[in-house]
C-alpha cells in the first residue's frame, strides 16, 4: 500500500450551536486507499464528513488535502482542489435530468468533461439510457448510483461517502458496494461512513471506530472484523 | 326515521362519489379542457378583448418570470417587482426626454436626451416610437440589473447572513416597494405620462384592429421568454440556477458558488423587469401607482403557472391577462357588465379557482 497521505483530519473538534459533537477526531486516508468509519448511531460519523468537507466549521483541529491546509475553506474551493462528497439524503437534483445532474458534478471543471462523462457512464451503464429523464423519477438505488456518478464527474482525489447503503434493498446494497470497489480500484481514495459495518469493513482496507465523538479503535479492516470488542458492539456477533 | 337516515346516507355517498369524480377530472385533463374552451370561446365572442388580454398577459408573463426566478433561487415573494417595473418605465422615460418634475413644472435634467439624438424620435416602421426609446429601454435594463444587484448587497444579503425567515425577506421587499413608489412620485409627479403622443397605427387581424405597438410588445415579450428559456435549459449558468432552486445544499456541495448565482439571478430579473416595465407603460401609460396595482396579476400569473416554473409563468400571464380583459367586456347573466375597475381583482378570482383544483398551479413541481 502506498504511504502518501492524501487526506488527513487532525484532532477535529466541531458541533452544532452549543452542542459539541466531535471532541478531537483524527483520520488519515492514503493514496488509492479505501477507509471505513463505523460506529453506533450518534457517534459523529456523518458530522466528521461534513467537517472534513467544510460544511461545518471546525472549532479546532485541521484538515489537510495532499498536504495543503484546507481547514474551513469555502466548499467551492475545496471541490476545486479535488474533494467530492456524497450526502446520505437529498443527493440528486430531482428536477434536473440525469445528464444535467452529472454536468453539475463537473461544474468547477474547465476541461475534459466529455471524456469524464464517458468514463462515468461506463461505470454506471444504467444511467446512459435514461440520461434525458429527470432524476426525481429514479428509484432509491438508481438515485444513489446517480449521486455517486455526480461526485465522480469531478475526478476527485478523495471521495467522501455518507452511508451509501442507507435505506436500500440488500440486493442494491451489494450493487452499490461493488461499484464503490470498482471506483477505488480505479485509483480514487475513498472515506466511507457506514452503519452497515460488516459490509463496509469487508471491502475497505482500513477502518476507524468512532464512539461518543472520539476515536475508539482503528486498524486493518480484516483485524477490526475479527476484533472481539468491535464484533460485540457493532457487528451484532 | 330509519329510512330517512338511510336515504340521507345514500345521498351523502352519492355526493362524495360525484365530488371525487369531478375533482379528479378538474385537476387533470378537465382543467386544460376548460382553459382551451375559454380561449376558443373568447376567440369567437370577444376577439378584441382577447387580443388586448394576450398583449397585457405577455407583459404579465415577463414580470411573473422574474418573480418566479427570484422565488426559485431565494425562496421569497418579491413584492417590489411591480414598482420596480414602473420605476424602469420612468427611467426609460427620463433617458428619452430628460424630464423630471421641478418646481411645479417639468424641467430638463439631462445634458443629452436619447430622444434628441439625430433621428431618434422618428417612428420605426409603423410603431409609435423611434430608436431613442429602444436605446433607453436597453439602458434601463442595464441600470435595473445593477440596481437589483446593489439592493441584494444592501438589503437581502445581510438578511441571508442572519438566516432570516422568508417573511422577513418579503416584508423587506414590500418596504422597498414603498420607497420606490415614493421616489417615482418625487421625481416625476402623480400625473400620467406617455412615451409618445399622437396617432398609433393599427392593422387588421382576423377582423380585429391590432396596434402595431401591441404587436411589438407581444413579440418582444415572447422573444425574451424564449431567451430566458434558453438561458435556463441550455447554459451552464442557467442549469446551475435550476440546480440551486432544486437543492441549494447539493449545489454548494457540487462546488457551485451560490452567492454568485444569487447575483446573476438579480441581474437577469432586473433586466427583465426593465423591459417588462417599458412594455407595460407602452401598452397603457406611466403612472406611479400602476406598479402596485399590477403586483396582483403578476403574482397571480406566477402562482397560477406554478411558482418556480418559467413556462408556467408564461402560460399563467397569458391566462390572467386574457381572462381579465374578456371578463370586463362580457355581459354576465344576473351580474350584467363588470366595471373595468374590477379588472385586476379578476386576476384574483382566476388564482383562487385554479388553486382550488390544483394547489401547486399548472406546472408546479410535485413535492
Amino acid at each position: 500500500m502506498p504511504e502518501n497521505v492524501v487526506l488527513e483530519a487532525r484532532d477535529v473538534v466541531t458541533g452544532y450551536g452549543e452542542v459539541e459533537i466531535l471532541h478531537g477526531v483524527s483520520v488519515t486516508v492514503h493514496e488509492g486507499e479505501m477507509v471505513a468509519v463505523i460506529g453506533p448511531n450518534g457517534a459523529g460519523k456523518s458530522t466528521l464528513l461534513k467537517a472534513v468537507f467544510g460544511l461545518l466549521p471546525l472549532r479546532s483541529g485541521r484538515v489537510f488535502l495532499k498536504g495543503e491546509d484546507v481547514t474551513n475553506q469555502r466548499t467551492d474551493e475545496v471541490v476545486r482542489k479535488g474533494l467530492s462528497y456524497v450526502p446520505q439524503v437529498d443527493n440528486v437534483f430531482p428536477s434536473l435530468t440525469i445528464l444535467e445532474n452529472l454536468e453539475m458534478g463537473a461544474f468547477v471543471r474547465r476541461d475534459g468533461r466529455r471524456d469524464r462523462l464517458d468514463q462515468v457512464f461506463s461505470l454506471f451503464p444504467d444511467l446512459v439510457t435514461r440520461k434525458g429523464e429527470v432524476a426525481g423519477r429514479l428509484s432509491g438505488g438508481q438515485r444513489q448510483m446517480l449521486a455517486l456518478a455526480r461526485a465522480l464527474m469531478l475526478d476527485p482525489q478523495v471521495l467522501l461517502l455518507d452511508e451509501p447503503s442507507a435505506s436500500l434493498s440488500p440486493k442494491m446494497v451489494g450493487l452499490i458496494f461493488d461499484r464503490i470497489r470498482v471506483i477505488n480500484q480505479g485509483g480514487t481514495a475513498i472515506l466511507l461512513v457506514e452503519q452497515n459495518a460488516r459490509e463496509a469493513l469487508s471491502i475497505c482496507h482500513r477502518g476507524y471506530v468512532l464512539a461518543m465523538g472520539a476515536n475508539r479503535l482503528d486498524g486493518e479492516a480484516k483485524g477490526l472484523l475479527e476484533n472481539a470488542e468491535v464484533g460485540r458492539l457493532y457487528l451484532g456477533a | 326515521m330509519a329510512t330517512i337516515e338511510a336515504g340521507r346516507e345514500r345521498f351523502r355517498a352519492a355526493l362524495r362519489d360525484y365530488q371525487r369524480a369531478a375533482g379528479g377530472f378538474l385537476t387533470g385533463a378537465g382543467l386544460w379542457l376548460l382553459i382551451g374552451l375559454f380561449f376558443v370561446w373568447a376567440f369567437f365572442q370577444h376577439r378584441d378583448a382577447l387580443v388586448t388580454g394576450l398583449v397585457t398577459g405577455s407583459v404579465f408573463a415577463l414580470g411573473a418570470i422574474g418573480i418566479t426566478l427570484i422565488y426559485g433561487i431565494l425562496k421569497f415573494g418579491h413584492f417590489a417587482h411591480g414598482d420596480s417595473m414602473m420605476l424602469s418605465a420612468y427611467l426609460a422615460f427620463f433617458l428619452v426626454s430628460g424630464v423630471i418634475v421641478g418646481e411645479r413644472q417639468d424641467t430638463q435634467a439631462l445634458p443629452v436626451n436619447l430622444g434628441d439624438l439625430p433621428g431618434a424620435g422618428e417612428r420605426i416602421w409603423e410603431f409609435s416610437f423611434g430608436y431613442g426609446l429602444l436605446l433607453a429601454m436597453a439602458a434601463a435594463a442595464v441600470i435595473m440589473a445593477g440596481v437589483f444587484i446593489a439592493l441584494d448587497r444592501a438589503v437581502y444579503r445581510p438578511l441571508r447572513r442572519r438566516r432570516s425567515g422568508i417573511v422577513i425577506f418579503s416584508i423587506a421587499s414590500l418596504g422597498l416597494a414603498l420607497v420606490i413608489r415614493s421616489l417615482m412620485l418625487i421625481f416625476w409627479g402623480a400625473d400620467p405620462r406617455s412615451y409618445t403622443r399622437g396617432f398609433r397605427s393599427s392593422f387588421d387581424l382576423l377582423g380585429t384592429r391590432v396596434l402595431y405597438d401591441q404587436l411589438f410588445i407581444f413579440c418582444m415579450a415572447m422573444l425574451l421568454m424564449a431567451a430566458v428559456y434558453l438561458l435556463l435549459y441550455r447554459t451552464k449558468l442557467g442549469k446551475a440556477m435550476r440546480a440551486m432552486a432544486d437543492n441549494p445544499d447539493l449545489a454548494r456541495i457540487s462546488g457551485i458558488n451560490t452567492e454568485q448565482i444569487v447575483l446573476w439571478t438579480w441581474g437577469v430579473a432586473g433586466a427583465l423587469v426593465a423591459v417588462a416595465g417599458v412594455m407595460l407603460a407602452l401598452q397603457a401609460q406611466l403612472k406611479p401607482e400602476i406598479g402596485f396595482i399590477v403586483l396582483l396579476p403578476l403574482f397571480a400569473a406566477a402562482i397560477v403557472g406554478g411558482i418556480g416554473s418559467p413556462h408556467g409563468a408564461l402560460l399563467g400571464g397569458l391566462i390572467v391577462g386574457a381572462v381579465q380583459e374578456v371578463a370586463v367586456s362580457t355581459d354576465f347573466p344576473l351580474l350584467g357588465e363588470v366595471s373595468p375597475g374590477y379588472k385586476f381583482s379578476i386576476a384574483f378570482i382566476v388564482l383562487i379557482v385554479i388553486l382550488l383544483v390544483r394547489p401547486r398551479g399548472l406546472f408546479g413541481a410535485k413535492q
